[in-house]
């Protein structure tokens, strides 16, 4: 499958991987929801660390549309919950 | 759900909502390709942006650094001529400018970070496309409008995700940037006022002129104090003997062996 970090572009992913991520971005999601800043670094930092991991870069004239998007590395909560709203932060 | 999926469906959304206000699918493919190459153009001024304001930074840090020298060695210098106030006074002056520099390294830093990202999202972008330019004639060329549309879909929900992140990367860089004017700004505006001039150069250099105050006329009292330091070092190691042996046969240099003796002596 093809993940997506903002300001990174897309990778693939093995499908093997998607429980393990689903677990780390559970841990991420409620670091948000809780405001629980000393957590959503941590949860941010680790998600993106396994999507590097498994992850290899996907082909750069590939025009798929990702099936998971993870906020990109300096994200703060802030911008990570105006991500989630609609027409939050996304221009265009 | 998880935030991944969340931000996923965000991006679809957007794009389903651009695809529905699309009459004729093939239409899309050439107002989309528009729109694909305005973007371009939007992320390569970026990059000139950041990198104006990185350039602007670069020689602050430059000049500061000149600064941060020079008043340096006027402390060497005061304190070589037995003026620990004036040394004082240099090093507090230095101290100021450091801290000035510490703040726009990181900024600097902080801006070549923000250019490198934006070159590779410029370099992506043009890679996608480049793909949708290819994949849009074919689209038009093979396909009845019925059938073109679930082509475009996908092709045109990709690169609009490609172009929705390009987008949030431009905004970053576009903050970072204003950030950066306003304090690059707030320099330029005291070494225009002299705040920061007057610590280092030119006329208005108070150490400077103390210091060739003292070079002019106090050449024998400077030669008293090499003497004393000579004398002094007598009884302490001579570590710096060829240095001291050098300046004696050179008195335009009289003034760093005096220094040197006194940093002798206080060891």
């Amino acid at each position: 499958m093809i993940v997506r970090i903002l300001g990174e572009g897309q990778l693939e992913v093995p499908e093997s991987a998607a429980d393990e991520l689903n677990q780390l971005d559970a841990a991420l999601e409620s670091a948000v929801e809780r405001s629980d800043e000393a957590a959503f670094q941590p949860a941010l930092q680790a998600l993106l660390a396994r999507v590097r991991e498994v992850g290899t870069p996907a082909k750069p004239d590939e025009l798929k549309p990702s099936e998971l998007i993870v906020p990109q590395a300096d994200a703060t909560m802030d911008e990570v919950r105006k991500l989630l709203a609609d027409d939050g932060l996304i221009p265009g | 759900m998880g935030v991944m999926k969340r931000v996923t469906m965000v991006f679809r959304a957007k794009a389903n909502k651009a695809l529905d206000r699309m009459e004729d699918p093939r239409e899309t493919l050439d107002y989309s390709y528009q729109t694909q190459l305005e973007l371009l153009q939007k992320v390569r001024r970026g990059v000139a942006d950041v990198a104006t304001s990185r350039k602007r930074v670069e020689l602050q840090i430059n000049q500061l650094q000149q600064s941060e020298g020079k008043l340096d060695r006027q402390a060497r210098d005061s304190l070589g001529a037995g003026r620990e106030d004036l040394a004082r006074e240099a090093l507090t002056r230095k101290a100021g400018i450091q801290s000035q520099l510490e703040d726009l390294q990181t900024q600097y830093a902080s801006l070549q970070g923000e250019e490198e990202k934006l070159t590779a999202a410029s370099q992506r972008l043009q890679a996608k496309v480049d793909a949708f330019r290819t994949r849009k004639e074919t689209i038009k060329a093979t396909y009845t409008a019925a059938e073109a549309q679930t082509r475009i879909n996908e092709a045109f929900t990709g690169i609009s995700e490609e172009m929705g992140d390009v987008g949030l990367a431009i905004q970053r860089a576009e903050d970072k940037t204003a950030q950066m004017r306003a304090r690059a700004g707030a320099i330029d505006e005291l070494m225009a006022s002299g705040a920061l001039e007057d610590m280092v150069s030119g006329p208005h250099d108070d150490i400077q002129a103390e210091l060739d105050r003292m070079g002019a006329g106090q050449g024998v009292d400077r030669e008293l104090e090499r003497m004393k330091a000579e004398i002094a070092q007598g009884s302490a190691p001579r570590q710096i003997e060829g240095a001291q042996g050098a300046s004696d046969a050179e008195p335009a240099s009289t003034a760093s062996a005096v220094e040197q003796g006194q940093a002798g002596d206080g060891e």
